[in-house]
């Protein structure tokens, strides 16, 4: 049983089993997200995707749509609040975008951007995420891990390799790759897998292509995030 | 390393290569080993025929597993607020200057590493540690003194006095559930009298609320699990008593085990299920031992196994999981993914336990102390348990009492009795602050005192921590957020970021660096993790802040050294390397960060 939903004030149709994100996107609606993708199911970790419903906060990739619901989504307060977010994801690890292979199609950046943050507000946390170029054909740059674990599902769920994981607790939690060594060149990674190019930011990075398409034309450059989203489905 | 692997594979074989039971496999090996070396860890996702990185995932996630050589005895001081009034600190400092170590590292020889953790449920008896994880309490100078000399002298801890693992359950004041006299498998008989319809309908009577903390009405829990679609249904036992300040559930377990049992079995009459678990907090291990005890007593009395009470179609048993210290594990979807030997992260909700809980079956998760009620309710019936209490908190509460007071110990009242009286009756003289509930609790100051223990007024899951005058609220409340960042089980960015922002932010305060700006953004970063987070946890986090900065605003204030802003970046400290690296130490080598003003 499928029904209407208010989206900041507008109809939105929904299916049955459709989260409100889902609904929304599918109405041309965009809502901010990180770890949510088209292809995987809600994870429900970054909570860029927060939004109100009757006064409580939600997560619209994760809680399905029902009828008459009212969802506060695009407000001064929620974007408030995602911009803190975004501000806590970047000072928890090293993001040096000038330098950052990513920069343009990053979507971490492209929010940045989106929500107008202008300063990162939070002391920073310096931690030391050393790299693992192991691998011949991919380096793993962890600063920029934000752990939406994209890699990590479509690893275990597309590739059938569980080649990623993440240990540790709390702010210590942090990325591995299926070896006693540590080193992805021990695992059974492949350049064509679906984990090579699903992340978000900048963790998974193809050898010997960087910078091939020069900062400044590339995908969030040329086009804002949320337009990326709505016209390309991405 | 061979040794290792083979210890290793005795344990995953102990448990018939089931991946479920990894985290008791990993606590198993390390027993045999002392950590989990990256070989063992190898040698128990082959044998498990899972990716190696998710064991280490695992294994990294619980405080109590180590995927480094620690020291053969292994000393975690008990860091509750409480613990720290009683003077941890000091005999931390003293143990280590004994011992030549330094907390937080290992001896050189690896014969001793002292640390600290997160409260061990003994503000009733302590300055308490873990030694090799089995509670030692009542620490004081000369135990610590000993227990140094123990320690030199590689005495096995078998051979320690016995009186050092003596844990008191310092029962202080009887209601209906402490008070009475228990025979084991009478409550069960009156409730299959009444036939598992009836049984439910007398539950439903009684107006029982989850013991826990969240207060959900068990009837409609376990209504909810039986007309689940599934016929595998499984009751699980919540004794992760992680709370700070709490620790009625580790005297309910220690001295009405039976009743607890009962009660599963119960909760197993009134859904259906045949398979019971209860996951004990890796901080209770030494009660074990006792608890295996007691559930052979109770299948040789025919009160659990196949036909209980000779009656067909009603087979039920139970196993204890331990946990291996994660605060977070309480939540009940973090303990179904601890119970199926998984990282202790809470899951997406829709979908609840009652339909989709342990392995996906359906699951009845209650509280120690709900499921030992439920005897009440069959033996009494539900109109004589709601009876006592008020009409929404229907019965009786036991509180955890600990702090400032003469008789710290586990007091029973009747749900609605006034916090006024709960302190006049553990003797407490000079109350300032009491924190109800534990660290993710209410903060209940002088002028409220006359409010009421009860889902409707001060609900609590059974901390009371009682601090007098001489305490500072603020300290309190930076001990709770310590405890926060290092709990957090770092799944979404507000929890993860943001407990251990909060912990910066209180952390410039108490050393003098605070601006006004400051606090700020500690009620900004309040606000963000009680709306945006994904559990529990993380949405209660701050709530010991925002208490003591609308009731203590002054023991904020006054440790402002400015007005506007300071940066939360310290130049002085930045030049610690240069410093290491020229061997300087001088004053000229130093910023005065006091100087700039």
């Amino acid at each position: 049983m499928g029904g209407k939903f208010l989206f900041d004030g507008r109809p939105v149709p929904f299916e049955e089993g459709q989260t409100i994100l889902q609904a929304a996107r599918a109405a041309g609606h965009y809502i901010p997200h990180l770890c949510w993708h088209p292809d995987f199911p809600p994870h429900g970790s970054c909570k860029l995707c927060v939004v109100k419903v009757g006064g409580r906060h939600v997560s619209s990739c994760a809680l399905p749509a029902r009828d008459g619901m009212e969802v506060e989504s695009n407000t001064p307060e929620i974007n408030g609040e995602r911009r803190a977010l975004l501000q806590m994801l970047f000072v928890e690890g090293n993001h040096f975008c000038p330098s950052c292979e990513k920069s343009g199609n990053c979507q971490l950046q492209a929010l940045a951007y989106e929500l107008d943050m202008s300063s990162a507000r939070f002391a920073h946390f310096y931690p030391d995420r050393p790299v693992d170029a192991s691998h011949p054909d991919v380096l793993l740059d962890f600063n920029r891990c934000i752990f939406c674990e994209l890699c990590v599902r479509a690893s275990r769920d597309v590739d059938h390799k569980g080649v990623f994981a993440l240990t540790g607790r709390g702010i210590r939690k942090h990325l591995v790759v299926n070896a006693e060594s540590g080193r992805l060149a021990d695992t059974d990674f492949a350049v064509s897998d679906r984990a090579a190019d699903i992340c978000p930011v900048g963790v998974i990075l193809r050898k010997r292509v960087g910078f091939a398409v020069p900062i400044g034309e590339r995908k969030y450059d040329e086009a804002s995030i949320s337009s990326v989203a709505m016209e390309k489905g991405e | 390393m061979q040794d290792a692997e083979r210890i290793a594979a005795q344990a995953v074989e102990r448990h018939r290569r089931e991946p479920s039971q990894l985290l008791q496999i990993l606590v198993e090996t390390q027993d045999g080993i002392g950590y989990l070396p990256a070989a063992a860890l190898t040698r128990i996702a082959d044998l498990l025929e899972l990716p190696r990185a998710r064991v280490e995932g695992v294994a990294g996630f619980y405080s109590f597993l180590y995927t480094e050589p620690v020291g053969r005895y292994r000393i975690l001081f008990s860091d509750n607020i409480i613990d720290r009034m009683l003077g941890t600190r000091g005999l931390m400092e003293s143990l280590c200057r004994r011992l030549e170590v330094s907390p937080g590292q290992v001896s050189p020889g690896g014969e001793v590493s002292v640390d600290v953790t997160s409260c061990t449920g003994m503000g009733d008896q302590g300055p308490a540690v873990l030694v090799n994880g089995l509670a030692v309490t009542r620490l004081d100078e000369a135990r610590v003194e000993r227990i140094a000399s123990l320690v030199r002298a590689g005495t096995p801890l078998a051979e320690w006095p016995a009186e050092y693992f003596r844990v008191d359950d310092n029962i202080r004041r009887r209601g209906s559930l402490l008070g009475d006299d228990f025979v084991p498998g009478a409550a069960l008989q009156a409730a299959m009298v009444r036939g598992r319809t009836g049984w439910l309908e007398e539950v439903r009577l009684s107006g029982l609320r989850g013991r826990g903390g969240a207060g959900f009405t068990t009837a409609v829990k376990w209504m909810a699990c039986r007309d689940a679609p599934g016929a595998d249904k499984v009751v699980v036992c919540n004794a992760d008593e992680g709370e700070p300040g709490t620790f009625k559930d580790r005297v309910l377990l220690a001295s009405q085990a039976e009743r607890v049992f009962e009660g599963m079995t119960l909760a197993a009459w009134a859904t259906g299920a045949r398979q019971g678990l209860l996951y004990l907090r890796g901080e209770y291990r030494y009660l074990l031992k006792h608890l295996r005890a007691v559930l052979a007593l109770r299948r040789a009395a025919g009160l659990l196994g196949p036909r209980i009470l000779g009656e067909a179609g009603f087979d039920f048993d139970i196993d204890i999981h331990l946990g291996a210290g994660a605060y977070v594990c309480g939540e009940e979807t973090a303990l179904l993914e601890s119970l199926e030997g998984k990282r202790g992260t809470p899951r997406i909700r829709p979908p609840f336990p009652v339909t989709h809980g342990y392995l996906g079956r359906p699951t009845v998760v209650n509280n120690v102390e709900t499921l030992a009620k439920t005897t009440l309710i069959a033996l009494q019936g539900g109109a004589a348990f709601a009876a006592t209490g008020t009409p929404q908190s229907t019965g009786t509460k036991l509180l955890s009492i600990s702090g400032d007071c003469a008789y710290p110990g586990v007091y029973e009242y009747p749900f609605g009795v006034t916090i006024a009286h709960v302190l006049e009756d553990c003797g407490a003289h000079d109350p300032q602050v009491v924190q109800v509930g534990g660290a993710s609790g209410v903060t209940i100051a002088g002028h409220e005192f006359h409010r009421r223990i009860a889902f409707e007024d001060v609900p609590t899951a059974g901390a009371f921590m009682v601090f007098d005058g001489r305490r500072d609220p603020f300290e309190m409340a930076r001990n709770f957020v310590h405890f926060f960042a290092h709990e957090s089980c770092g799944f979404c960015t507000p929890c993860r970021v943001g407990t251990a922002l909060l912990k910066g932010y209180m952390d410039k305060l108490a050393s003098g660096k605070g601006a006004k700006m400051d606090l700020a953004d500690i009620e900004w970063l309040d606000r963000l993790l009680k709306n945006a987070s994904h559990c529990g946890l993380g949405s209660s986090a701050p709530n010991p802040v925002i208490d003591t900065l609308i009731k203590f605003r002054p023991a904020y204030e006054r440790r402002l050294v400015s007005l506007d802003f300071k940066p939360a970046f310290d130049l002085d400290a930045a030049l610690e390397t240069a410093r290491r690296m020229t061997g300087r130490d001088d004053p000229g080598a130093h910023l005065d960060w006091r100087e700039e003003v």
